[in-house]
């Protein structure tokens, strides 16, 4: 395999794993918030007790995400030199302003949030985890602005620079307001920061519903469901909405994505049908075993049913994106978008009528449904960046002037070997799968220990469960718990 | 207006501070990593040694991104010619960072002897292996490496594995792990600081024999590291300080000062960021080939206008940086306790 596809399977391995993270710590975190807000409005020691919980969980999580993040600053330059070159004007400072405006501020705050239960006021621990949610939101803000940039950029010109005889094109900022509002940005910000709050809302549910179901903790699960509900439901519905923005603008800024996306491989002069499933076939330009709604995909791009929407054949053959992948995740996703809609409508009619702790199979949804939360997450995610291609940054016309793109091909780095690039693989393949081991062990671990709160209710625990929160009620903690000074 | 050159100029210097404010943050949890389990017996001890930069080495590790982030804006090319040239080291340096940040993160969630026993060998070396690369590469970039008219990188793994850059390795490693004992010094009592505090004289000698070793060997090796000091004789007196802050250490250790120590040893890392900046300006990164392949301030740097940008963003920024992590700081300030939040 050649260096390029070994670098894009690299990147997109990592990035994947890296946004397991990442969206649970932006929509755990405004839980977490609503959670402990509740708390200090209320003084209900049930309120506390979930805040803390969910402060464990959030700790371990956020781990994760700066450890795997790192990883994404250090690959552009790794493996993308030649991108960083052309777009590190541009790119190079919304990830500087990252760094100052977000990343500093999650991890300053996030020490109080963490660590500092004990030693500052309950209204000065509330304002460090808001910072910490914003600072988790803001980090999505900027790198949003960059990846949004790539895909249409503004606000920029090319400059050939001479580099010892070899002219060379940089991309350079004219405008860093028009760059950082490029015609895409604000609508896939918003679409992505609401993907984490739906996960978010859907794995404190998952995890409240579980208890329920086992009849533990329950005070603690109700308060939080009362919450995490309503957000699954409003952020599930914005989430929809603001994906059909996306979308509907992508026939201006994306044609070739949006044809992938639809697999539409041949204009006509009437309205354009939209494929409710399907496989499609881009060698034979083809849909097998497809369910066509006619005009359906005008419709939603244009209000019209009879006004077409141009095809892939309008696109350059050496510009067009491959279509299966962009097909399929988005399909995914939708798919799974209006089920979250459609679980978080019942869910929250039950929740409202008091009827959702006897509808097991509800609750049962409940528990499955982050899985659902995170795969939309990232089948979205992968719908933007395989429709990108084969752009690494897409050609635009500023100001009636034609800019050239760079193509991904382009971008790699000249001086890294696809041996060098393939042992990377394998390192970051061994590690991740690892981590992602103990991560799931350690989050489980907790989950099946839960809040620290003697219920009645929890003498229907087995018993090792019993054991653990003996010891809690004696003061020691499970977690971070002493060995009781094993190796002296 | 600032002019562009000027523009240039400051963002070398705030990449200087940058990366002397990640030394001297992240140094101390590195060397508190190498020092673990070698002063800290039995389960409560390591997690006091961890927990005794528990809220802080996250943080730390920012100035680490920030620097990163502010090299690809402020230089593009410098950043791309590194980040690929030393492709192997960079990949291994981010495995060992996130090796201690999980290592931190689950070595106490759960009661298992073997379990906390994997993860503090986790902690060990990957704080010990970062250390090293971090020192390896500041070595490379002191030493020269091959460049191509293109400012590609020219050469491989081997050509960045030789003696000088080994020596650089050691010498950082071998402060870092000074800084740190001091630091774990300030933040424990009781019978684990008095083994640290026996641990911090032969630490400091292995030290002070690498920082004589390589001032030698830079001397030697790589004659033009002070050629700048001819044109600025004024600047000798970094070396001086350097010398004295040195010297500081044991001086403070002896008096019972040991804030004062950290503070030398902080001022230690100072001097050495100035000396490499120095050594280095106004390349970013030196062509061991040709000379006119180098990457200077003026032929990496971004547009004007983006330098002027990221100047503002900075000013925008760093006041509030500064003063939530001097908060952060304070809050946790005192000798290291245990509750049930802590690692």
């Amino acid at each position: 395999m050649d260096v390029e596809i070994l670098s894009r399977l690299q990147f997109a391995g990592t990035i994947m794993f890296h946004y397991i993270f990442p969206p649970l710590s932006i929509g755990l975190g405004l839980q977490l918030f609503l959670n402990e807000l509740a708390f200090v409005l209320t003084k209900k020691s049930a309120w506390e007790a979930a805040a803390r919980f969910w402060t464990k969980i959030f700790a371990v999580n956020f781990a994760m995400g700066v450890a795997t993040g790192i990883v994404m600053e250090f690959e552009f330059g790794t493996n993308w030199a030649a991108y960083s070159r052309f777009v590190g004007d541009v790119f190079g400072s919304a990830l500087a302003a990252e760094g100052i405006f977000a990343f500093f501020l999650e991890s300053g705050f996030l020490a109080i949030l963490v660590f500092g239960w004990e030693r500052v006021s309950s209204k000065v621990h509330l304002l460090s985890t808001l910072m910490v949610f914003l600072g988790s939101a803001f980090s999505a803000v900027w790198i949003v602005v960059a990846n949004s940039w790539q895909q249409t950029p503004a606000g920029y010109h090319i400059v050939w620079h001479d580099v010892h005889g070899e002219m060379r094109p940089r991309a350079e900022i004219t405008d860093f307001w028009a760059m950082v509002f490029n015609p895409s940005s604000v609508d896939r910000l918003t679409h992505t920061l609401l993907g984490a709050l739906v996960l978010g809302a859907f794995f404190v549910a998952s995890v409240s519903a579980f208890y329920l179901l086992k009849k533990r903790h329950q005070d603690v699960a109700k308060c939080c469901l009362s919450i995490a509900v309503p957000t699954a439901l409003i952020a599930t519905i914005l989430s929809g909405i603001t994906g059909h923005d996306s979308a509907q603008k992508l026939v201006e800024t994306q044609p070739a994505k949006l044809a992938a996306m639809e697999a539409h491989f041949e204009s006509s002069d009437e309205g354009t049908g939209l494929f409710v499933f399907g496989w499609p076939d881009a060698e034979a330009g083809e849909v097998h075993l497809g369910l066509r709604l006619p005009g359906m995909l005008s419709w939603l791009v244009y209000g019209e049913t009879d006004c077409p929407v141009p095809g892939l054949d309008q696109i350059p053959e050496e510009d067009r994106p491959p279509v299966l992948i962009p097909f399929l995740m988005f399909h995914v996703m939708v798919g799974l978008g209006t089920a979250m809609i459609l679980l978080a409508i019942a869910a929250s009619w039950s929740w409202f009528r008091g009827t959702l702790e006897k509808r097991r199979w509800l609750l049962w949804l409940l528990v499955v449904s982050p899985v659902g939360a995170m795969v939309a997450n990232q089948a979205g995610w992968i719908t933007a960046e395989t429709g990108r291609q084969p752009w690494i940054v897409y050609p635009s016309v500023q100001d009636g002037v034609e800019m050239m793109g760079l193509r991904t091909s382009e971008g790699l780095s000249e001086t890294v070997t696809a041996q060098q690039v393939l042992s990377s693989i394998i390192l970051f393949g061994i590690l991740y799968a690892l981590l992602f081991a103990v991560w799931v062990f350690v989050l489980n671990h907790k989950i099946q220990v839960g809040p620290e709160s003697l219920e009645p209710q929890d003498q229907q625990k087995p018993r090792d469960d019993q054991k653990l929160l003996e010891r809690i009620s004696h003061g020691g903690a499970p977690y971070g718990g002493s060995l009781m000074e094993d190796s002296q | 207006m600032i002019s562009y050159d000027a523009l240039a100029f400051i963002w070398f210097v705030l990449l200087g501070i940058l990366l002397c404010g990640y030394a001297i943050l992240d140094g101390f949890d590195l060397g508190v990593g190498i020092l673990h389990p070698w002063v800290a017996k039995g389960d409560r001890q390591r997690r006091l040694v961890m927990n005794s930069i528990g809220p802080l080495w996250d943080g730390n590790e920012v100035w680490l991104v920030t620097f990163g982030g502010a090299l690809f804006a402020a230089f593009p090319d410098a950043y791309a010619t590194v980040f690929s040239g030393f492709y192997i080291a960079f990949h291994l340096l981010l495995v060992c960072l996130i090796g201690r940040a999980v290592s931190l993160e689950f070595r106490s969630k759960v009661h298992s002897v073997i379990w906390r026993k994997i993860w503090d060998a986790g902690f060990f070396v990957s704080s010990l292996v970062a250390s090293m690369l971090l020192g390896i590469a500041a070595g490379n970039v002191i030493a020269g490496v091959p460049l191509e008219p293109g400012y590609e990188y020219a050469g491989d793994l081997r050509d960045q594995l030789w003696w000088y850059p080994l020596m650089v390795g050691l010498l950082t490693t071998s402060l870092f792990a000074l800084h740190g004992s001091v630091y774990l010094y300030l933040k424990t009592e009781g019978e684990l600081q008095e083994r640290i505090r026996r641990a911090i004289t032969p630490i400091f000698f292995i030290f002070a024999g690498m920082y004589g070793i390589v001032t030698v060997a830079t001397l030697v090796q790589v004659p033009w590291a002070t050629d700048n000091f001819a044109h600025l004789p004024w600047l000798w007196i970094v070396p001086v300080l350097n010398l004295l802050a040195v010297l500081n250490v044991p001086r403070a250790m002896y008096l019972k000062r040991p804030g004062y120590a950290f503070f030398s040893t902080s001022m230690v890392i100072v001097a050495f960021a100035l000396l490499f900046s120095v050594a280095i300006f106004p390349n970013l990164v030196i062509s061991s080939l040709e000379k006119e392949n180098s990457l200077t301030i003026l032929n990496a740097r971004s547009s004007e206008k983006t330098l002027g940008i990221m100047l503002i963003v900075a000013g925008v920024g760093l006041p509030f940086v500064l003063s939530y992590t001097g908060v952060v700081y304070w809050i946790f300030r005192g000798k290291v306790e245990l509750d049930k939040h802590s690692y």
